[in-house]
C-alpha cells in the first residue's frame, strides 16, 4: 500500500514520458490531475485504515543491500500520516492550478510527479538510506523545476544557489547517518532498530558531532537562521506551483527529519543541546518576521514568513527536549503543535503562493507598492488572499492558531523567555500582512505598468479558485474541529516525548 | 604450487585475441576491420565467462606464488573486461574504417591484459612487468590517430610514464634488495626488520609509479593533455581502465607487501588522496572544453578512490568499497564519454546548448552520468561513496571524509556548468554541432547510463563481488 502510494506518481511519470509525440499539452496536465486525485484518494483510504493507537503501521520491509545494512523499510505513524495527507492535498491543488501551463507541459508534469514520489518517500521511509535517497532527489527535481520554469535569467542563479546550498546540507546529513551506522551494532541504517538500540547513549562527544551533522543538514532544509539565505531567491524565482511545493512540502522534509531521526535516534544529545534549537527557533521566528516586514515583494514576503513559521516548529521540538520545569504532557503538547504547524503551514503557505502566482499571471509583478485597489475588480481574489493572510497570522478558527497555541502552551513552562520572544513575532507578522492587504486590496485601483499593458485585473477563474479554496477549507476544518487530526498526532507525539525523555 | 595456464584464462584470452587481431589486420581490407572489433568483444566476453568460472573455485596462488587468483583479481577482471566492452561499444563509429582501427583494438586488449595482471601480481617484479604491459599500449592508443594534438599528448604521456616507471623500478630494486625476495609474503616478513628509512623510500617510489597509472597527485599532469589530445575512445580508455590496475595494485602492495606499522603509508595515501581530489576539482572549475572537464573530474574521482586505499587493511569494508566504487566509476565515467562520443562535433560546454530539446534521451543520459559522478542517489556512485565514506570514517580518517564531502559539493558546480546549457532552451539550436555520431555510441550511452541506475538500485547483487579476503 505505501509502496503503491509512493511509486504510483513516478510510474505515471515514466508512462507519460514515453507517450508518443503529438498529444496536446492539456492531455498531460489532465493526466496529472487524475494521478494526483487518485493519490489523494489512496491517502484518504490509508487514513481510514490507520489505527491511532498502534505504532508504525502498514510497514513493508525488504532487504535491499543487506551487506551494507540498508533495507527498504517503510511505514507510517501519527507524525508521518498527516504530512503524507498534506502532501497529497497540496500536489492535487498544484495540479489543478497548473492546468493552463503552456511551457513544455510534458516535462513539467513528469517533474512534478517525480517530486511527489520523492516527497512521499521521505515521509514513509524508515531506513536512513531510503530517507536520504528521497531527500537528495527532491533537490534535483526542484532544481530542474526552478531552472526550467522560473521567471527568467535570475531563476538560473537562484536554482544553482538552491541546489548547491541544500546539497551541502544533504551530504553533511549523510555523514551523520554514517556516524549512526558505525555506532550501531550490528551495523544498520534501520530507523526502528536504531531507535530501539539507541547506540549513542552515553557517548557525549560522538553523539554531539553526529547531532551537529544532522542538525546542519536539517536546519539548511528547514531552513532556520543562519542557514536560510537560499530560500528567498529560490521561492521568488520558482513558478507558483513550484513555490507552493517548495514551501509547503520541501521545507517540512527538514523539520520532519528532526522529529523522525534526530530526536528519537539521539535522545541524550537532543536533551543536552535542546537549548540550541530553542534559541535558533525563537531567533528564526523573529528574524523571519522582521525581514518579511521589510520586503516590498509580495512573494518574497511570504517566503520570509516561512522562516518565521518554521522557527515556531523548531522552538516546539526544542522545548520537547528540556525536562526541567515541564511534564510529559506539556512536552507532548509542544510536539503535537509542531507537527500540526507543519501541516498547517503547508496548507496556508501553499494557498498564499498560488495566489501570488495569480498576481504574477495578471500583472507580471509581485511589487506590493505597485498594486492597489484589487478588491474592486477582483473580490474573490481579494477575499481569499485576506483569508489566507489571516490564517497565516494565526487567528482562531484556522489551523495556524491550533498549532501555534499548542507550541506556545507546551514551551512556556520551561522556556518563558524564548516563548515570549517568539510570540512577539506574531505581532510583526500580523502587521506585515495587514499592511500588504491594505496597500494591495484597498484604495483606488492601480496596476503596475507592464509591457503587455492589459490595464485590468481579472478575478479568479474557477480553476484557480478550485486550487486555492480546498486548501483554506482544510485549514479552517483543522482550526474549527481539530480533534480528527490531533487524535492521530497525539499518540505518536507522546511516544516520541517518551523516547526523548529517556 | 599450480602452474596451470588455465588459471590465467581471462588474461590469456585477451593476449591471444590481440595477437590474432594484429596478424589478421595485415590482411583485412580497411572496410572489414570490424572483424577485429568483433574478435576483441568476443575475447572480453570469453574472459568474463572464464572469470565467472574462476569465481566458483577457491582462491589460490599460481606460478610459484607470483600471481594471486583471489576476489580482488576476479573483481578486476570483471570491471576491466566490462569497461573494455563499453569502450569497444563507444568506439565503433569514431574508428569505423579508420586506417588504424584494428591496431586500436589490439592495443586495447593488451593494455587490459596488463591492467588485470597489475592487480593479480603478488610479486614486485611481476608488478613492474605488468606496469609496462599496461602502459606501453596506452601510449600508442593516445597517439594512434597521428594528428598533431594526439602526438603531443602521447609524447607527454610517454615521457611521464617513463619517468615514473624508472622511479618505480628504483623503489622495486631497493625493496627487493632489502628483502632478498620479490614475492609479497616474503617481503612482508623480511622488511619488518629492515631499516625504516630505506623501506619508506622504496615504498614511496613504488607508490609513485602506481600513482601514474591512477592519475593521482603528483603524477596527474598527463591526464588533461592526454584526454584532450586523444580520440574520444582512447580518452575514455585512459581515464578508466589504467586507474583500476593502479588502485588494485596499490591496495595489494600496501596490505600484503609492507609490514603493518613499519611505515605510516596510510597517512601518505590519505594526504595524496586529499590533494588529488582537491586539485582535480578546483582545476575543473574553469574548464570550458568537455574533454578537459571530464579529465579533471577523473582526477578528483581518483582522489575519492585513493581514500579506500588509505584505509586498506584496517577493516573489511575498504576492499569491498574500493571495488564497488571502481565498478561504479567505470560505468558512470564511460557513460559520460559515450555521450561525448555520440556528439563528435560538440567540443565546448556551450555547444551542448539545447541538447534536451534536440535529443531528450541523450540529455537524460548525460544528466544521469554527471549527477551520478557527484553521487546522487539512486545511481551506483552514491552507494560507492556511501561505502567509501563508511570505510574511511570507520578507519579513523573522519577529516578525509569531511574533505571529500566538501569536494563533492564543489564538484557539483562544474558538472552543473555542463548540464545547465544542455537543458536550456537554445535560441537557435545548431543541428550541425549536435549531429549524431552514430547508432552504436548512442546505444552505449543509454546502456551505460541505465546500468548506473540498475547497479545502484540492485547494489546487493554486485556489492559482495569485491569482498572476501585477499590471500594471506
Amino acid at each position: 500500500m505505501l509502496s503503491l502510494i509512493t511509486f504510483f506518481p513516478a510510474v505515471a511519470a515514466i508512462i507519460l514520458a514515453v507517450v508518443p509525440k503529438g498529444r496536446p499539452g492539456r492531455f498531460f496536465l489532465r493526466a496529472w490531475v487524475a494521478v494526483a486525485a487518485i493519490e489523494m484518494a489512496l491517502v484518504v483510504a490509508l487514513w481510514v485504515a490507520y489505527d491511532p493507537r498502534a505504532g508504525y503501521q502498514l510497514t513493508e520491509s525488504l532487504p535491499w543491500i543487506p551487506s551494507a545494512g540498508v533495507g527498504y523499510h517503510v511505514g507510517v505513524d501519527g507524525i508521518s500520516l498527516p504530512l503524507l495527507a498534506m502532501t497529497a492535498a497540496l500536489f492535487l491543488a498544484c495540479a489543478v492550478y497548473s492546468l493552463r501551463e503552456t511551457r513544455r507541459p510534458r516535462a513539467y508534469v513528469c517533474l512534478f510527479l517525480g517530486l511527489q514520489t520523492v516527497c512521499t518517500g521521505v515521509f514513509v521511509a524508515l531506513d536512513l538510506i531510503v530517507f536520504f535517497v528521497f531527500f537528495d532527489l527532491s533537490i534535483v527535481a526542484m532544481y530542474f523545476l526552478i531552472a526550467g520554469w522560473g521567471h527568467g535569467e535570475a531563476a538560473k542563479d537562484a536554482a544553482l544557489k538552491f541546489f548547491l546550498y541544500t546539497f551541502v546540507g544533504s551530504v553533511v546529513l549523510l555523514l551523520g547517518f554514517i556516524g549512526l551506522f558505525l555506532a550501531s551494532s550490528p551495523h544498520t541504517f534501520d530507523i526502528v532498530a536504531l531507535t530501539k538500540a539507541d547506540p549513542l547513549a552515553g557517548r557525549g562527544l560522538y553523539a554531539g558531532v553526529v547531532l551537529l551533522a544532522l542538525g546542519i543538514g536539517f536546519a539548511i532544509k528547514t531552513p532556520t537562521v543562519p542557514f536560510h539565505t537560499w530560500l528567498p531567491p529560490a521561492h521568488t524565482e520558482a513558478p507558483a506551483a513550484g513555490s507552493a511545493i517548495l514551501a509547503g512540502v520541501l521545507l517540512k522534509l527538514g523539520t520532519y527529519g528532526f522529529v523522525r531521526i534526530a530526536m528519537p535516534l539521539l535522545p541524550g544529545a537532543w536533551r543536552r543541546f535542546a537549548l540550541v534549537f530553542i534559541i535558533l527557533g525563537a531567533l528564526s521566528a523573529v528574524y523571519g518576521a522582521l525581514v518579511a516586514l521589510a520586503q516590498r515583494d509580495f512573494k518574497r514576503m511570504i517566503a520570509y514568513t516561512s522562516v518565521n513559521h518554521m522557527g515556531f516548529v523548531v522552538l516546539g521540538i526544542g522545548a520537547a527536549g528540556v525536562l526541567a520545569g515541564t511534564d510529559a504532557q506539556a512536552r507532548t503538547l509542544a510536539v503535537t503543535g509542531a507537527v500540526t504547524q507543519m501541516v498547517s503551514h503547508g496548507l496556508i503557505t501553499g494557498a498564499l503562493f498560488l495566489l501570488s502566482g495569480v498576481l504574477w499571471d495578471r500583472t507580471g509583478s509581485y511589487d506590493i507598492e505597485a498594486h492597489s485597489g484589487l478588491a474592486g475588480p477582483a473580490p474573490a481574489f481579494a477575499g481569499l488572499t485576506a483569508v489566507a493572510a489571516f490564517a497565516s497570522i494565526g487567528i482562531p478558527g484556522f489551523s495556524g492558531f491550533v498549532a501555534e497555541f499548542q507550541i506556545f502552551a507546551g514551551s512556556l513552562g520551561s522556556q518563558v523567555a524564548a516563548t515570549a520572544v517568539a510570540v512577539s513575532s506574531i505581532v510583526i507578522t500580523a502587521a506585515l500582512f495587514l499592511r500588504a492587504l491594505q496597500r494591495m486590496l484597498a484604495g483606488p485601483l492601480r496596476l503596475p505598468k507592464t509591457p503587455s499593458g492589459v490595464g485590468r485585473f481579472a478575478d479568479l477563474t474557477p480553476r484557480e479558485a478550485a486550487a486555492v479554496v480546498p486548501l483554506l477549507v482544510a485549514s479552517a476544518a483543522i482550526g474549527v474541529a481539530p480533534r480528527w487530526l490531533l487524535d492521530v498526532i497525539e499518540p505518536a507525539a507522546r511516544n516520541l516525548v517518551h523516547l526523548v525523555g529517556g | 604450487m599450480r602452474e596451470n595456464p588455465a588459471a590465467l584464462a581471462p588474461e590469456l584470452a585477451l593476449v591471444v585475441a590481440a595477437v590474432v587481431g594484429a596478424v589478421a589486420s595485415g590482411w583485412l581490407p580497411r572496410r572489414r576491420q570490424w572483424a577485429v572489433r568483433l574478435l576483441a568483444a568476443g575475447a572480453c566476453l570469453g574472459g568474463l565467462v572464464a572469470t565467472a568460472l574462476a569465481m566458483l573455485g577457491p582462491p589460490e596462488r599460481v606460478f610459484d606464488g607470483s600471481y594471486a587468483i583471489d576476489p580482488a583479481t576476479n573483481a578486476a577482471r570483471v570491471v576491466v573486461l566490462g569497461a573494455a566492452l563499453v569502450v569497444i561499444g563507444l568506439s565503433a563509429e569514431p574508428l569505423r574504417a579508420h586506417p588504424r582501427e584494428s591496431e586500436f583494438y589490439v592495443l586495447l586488449l593488451l593494455a587490459c591484459a596488463g591492467t588485470i595482471a597489475l592487480v593479480g601480481a603478488d610479486d614486485l617484479l611481476t608488478v613492474f612487468a605488468a606496469y609496462l604491459l599496461a602502459s606501453v599500449p596506452s601510449y600508442g592508443l593516445v597517439g594512434l590517430l597521428r594528428d598533431r594534438t594526439g602526438s603531443e599528448a602521447s609524447l607527454k604521456y610517454y615521457l611521464l610514464g617513463a619517468l615514473f616507471g624508472i622511479v618505480m623500478l628504483a623503489g622495486t630494486t631497493v625493496l627487493v634488495g632489502l628483502g632478498a625476495t620479490s614475492s609479497y609474503p616474503g617481503l612482508q616478513a623480511a622488511l619488518d626488520s629492515a631499516p625504516r628509512a630505506a623501506v619508506a623510500f622504496g615504498a614511496v617510489c613504488v607508490t609513485a609509479g602506481l600513482l601514474f597509472k591512477i592519475g593521482g597527485v603528483p603524477a596527474q599532469f598527463w591526464v588533461p593533455d592526454a584526454v584532450d589530445g586523444a580520440s574520444v575512445p582512447a580518452a575514455a580508455f585512459v581515464t578508466t581502465i589504467p586507474k583500476i590496475g593502479g588502485l588494485g595494485a596499490a591496495f595489494r602492495f600496501f596490505t600484503e607487501a609492507l609490514p603493518p606499522d613499519r611505515v605510516d603509508w596510510a597517512l601518505l595515501v590519505a594526504v595524496t588522496a586529499a590533494c588529488t581530489m582537491t586539485l582535480g576539482n578546483f582545476a575543473a572549475f574553469t574548464q570550458t572544453r568537455v574533454k578537459r572537464l571530464l579529465a579533471y573530474s577523473t582526477i578528483s574521482q581518483a582522489g575519492y578512490l585513493l581514500m579506500a586505499v588509505a584505509v586498506a587493511g584496517r577493516n573489511g569494508l575498504a576492499q569491498r568499497a574500493l571495488w564497488y566504487y571502481l565498478a561504479a566509476y567505470a560505468a558512470t565515467n564511460l557513460a559520460a564519454f559515450a555521450v561525448v562520443a555520440e556528439l563528435p562535433a560538440a567540443r565546448t560546454l556551450g555547444d551542448y546548448c539545447g541538447l534536451a530539446r534536440h535529443r531528450p534521451l541523450l540529455a537524460g543520459s548525460l544528466a544521469v552520468s554527471l549527477l551520478g559522478l557527484v553521487g546522487t542517489p539512486p545511481t551506483v556512485v552514491f552507494v560507492g561513496k556511501l561505502e567509501i565514506f563508511t570505510a574511511v570514517i570507520h578507519g579513523g580518517y573522519t577529516w578525509l571524509a569531511v574533505l571529500a564531502i566538501v569536494n563533492t559539493v564543489a564538484s557539483l558546480y562544474y558538472y552543473l556548468r555542463w548540464l545547465v546549457p544542455a537543458f536550456r532552451q537554445a535560441p537557435s539550436p545548431n543541428p550541425a554541432v549536435l549531429s549524431s555520431g552514430g547508432w552504436w555510441s548512442a546505444a552505449t550511452a543509454y546502456a551505460a547510463a541505465t546500468a548506473t541506475v540498475i547497479l545502484g538500485v540492485g547494489a546487493t547483487a554486485v556489492l559482495p563481488l569485491g569482498a572476501g579476503h585477499l590471500l594471506p
